[in-house]
């Protein structure tokens, strides 16, 4: 199964930024993470590989600032995957390396021609300790 | 199937001594099945195509590529254009701005050309290229997208069992941390997979594509390793840079012969191809 073209030029773009970026298809599948993601996320993206929409959600242990689980629906990239709308969002996960970090995230649909559904994005950063 | 070429550069058309054998006309190329005739861009070279022509009715398709001027500019001189007798469907990447009919009659109205797109006395018709593969006469084409500036497919043809991949304008290097990636992640991989034919971009030597990073063409070697990754059987090199003359478009076809792969032939105008 080829990739759409817009998804590639995301990839190539985002194996040449410092910004951690996070690339998911249309059904919400992990397809890709960049280097920079790869320190955020605790593990490289050839080590870890794609991963399905329930997997990926459920594998970081998100929580919000009370150290609440966040609901799925709650995360911008799954926002802007069901919403077709940017969204921005801070919250804590915990990486694949176990270590606990504060993000800063914002995600924007992948809205090829004809209104083609074709993923989201999203980049992020680690957040200032208040 | 009956490919011919009609015209090989790119960007610009570049007649003169030095580029008398490979053709100085810009991209045409005519593609003849049992049933359709169909013309794979309007590049200048479509004009000489159209002079053979003058007897035809009936349907032709032209699939046009991308709206750049050198796969556009001859369309106005090709005379079938203005025949009653022609039924004309034109085909071009969907955009989401304009149609197709606003994006050719920018080019087809005063003051660039004189006659409109409306005033062509042919019967015209004009579709976006579908995202599904669609049929003309006994033919299957498929058309995707594929990395070049602007609103660009590429195009699969296969009919009679043998298939014919047409990427004239194609960057698939463009901002890959290593060329070629797994095929998945490879623009245009698909539409060429397996070709017994692949029209390809070459227009840049290695030395030229870094100054060239994103202009949309690639260079001779990246044109090899796509085709070898998508195991056709012949490569014809296409969109001949203007400033190539014909001594030095012999030495780059020369330089990629004879390796472990696909035949490499140096696309020149008036050459054929019987796929059958």
């Amino acid at each position: 199964m080829s990739e759409p073209i817009e998804r590639i030029l995301v990839r190539h773009l985002g194996s040449r930024l410092a910004v951690p970026l996070f690339l998911v298809d249309s059904e919400g599948t992990l397809v890709f993470y960049n280097e920079a993601a790869e320190e955020v996320l605790g593990r490289r993206f050839d080590d870890a590989g794609e991963m399905s929409f329930e997997e990926w959600t459920g594998v970081f242990a998100v929580r919000n600032d009370g150290g609440q689980p966040l609901a799925i629906d709650e995360l911008p990239l799954v926002k802007a995957l069901r919403e077709r709308r940017p969204a921005h969002s801070r919250f804590d996960i915990t990486g694949l390396d176990g270590v606990m970090r504060s993000l800063e995230v914002s995600a924007f649909p992948l809205e090829g021609q004809g209104g083609a559904q074709l993923g989201a994005v999203a980049l992020f950063w680690e957040a200032a300790t208040p | 199937m009956i490919v011919r070429l009609w015209g090989t550069r790119g960007s610009v058309a570049s007649p003169g001594p030095e580029t008398i054998r490979y053709g100085g006309n810009t991209a045409c190329v005519e593609v003849r099945t049992d049933d359709a005739l169909l013309v794979l861009d309007a590049g200048t070279g479509i004009r000489r195509l159209g002079t053979t022509l003058r007897q035809h009715r009936g349907r032709i398709d032209i699939l046009l590529t991308h709206l750049h001027l050198d796969h556009l500019q001859g369309i106005g001189f090709f005379e079938p254009c203005f025949q009653p007798g022609v039924e004309l469907h034109i085909w071009g990447p969907p955009s989401t701005t304009q149609d197709l009919r606003e994006r050719l009659a920018r080019y087809l109205s005063p003051p660039l050309f004189p006659v409109r797109l409306r005033d062509l006395g042919s019967r015209v018709s004009l579709h976006d290229v579908p995202a599904e593969p669609f049929t003309i006469g006994s033919a299957t084409v498929s058309g995707e997208a594929v990395i070049h500036p602007g609103p660009t497919v590429g195009y699969r043809i296969s009919s009679g069992g043998r298939t014919l991949a047409y990427l004239p304008d194609h960057e698939p290097a463009l901002g890959a941390p290593s060329f070629p990636l797994s095929p998945d992640w490879t623009s245009g991989h698909r539409l060429a997979a397996d070709a017994d034919l692949l029209i390809h971009d070459a227009q840049y030597t290695e030395a030229e594509y870094p100054g060239h990073v994103g202009w949309g063409h690639s260079s001779l070697e990246h044109t090899w390793a796509f085709a070898v990754q998508a195991a056709v059987r012949r490569l014809v090199t296409f969109h001949h840079d203007p400033s190539h003359a014909d001594d030095q478009l012999d030495d780059l076809v020369t330089h990629l012969q004879g390796r472990d792969g696909p035949e490499v032939i140096g696309g020149r105008e008036g050459l054929g191809f019987s796929l059958v």
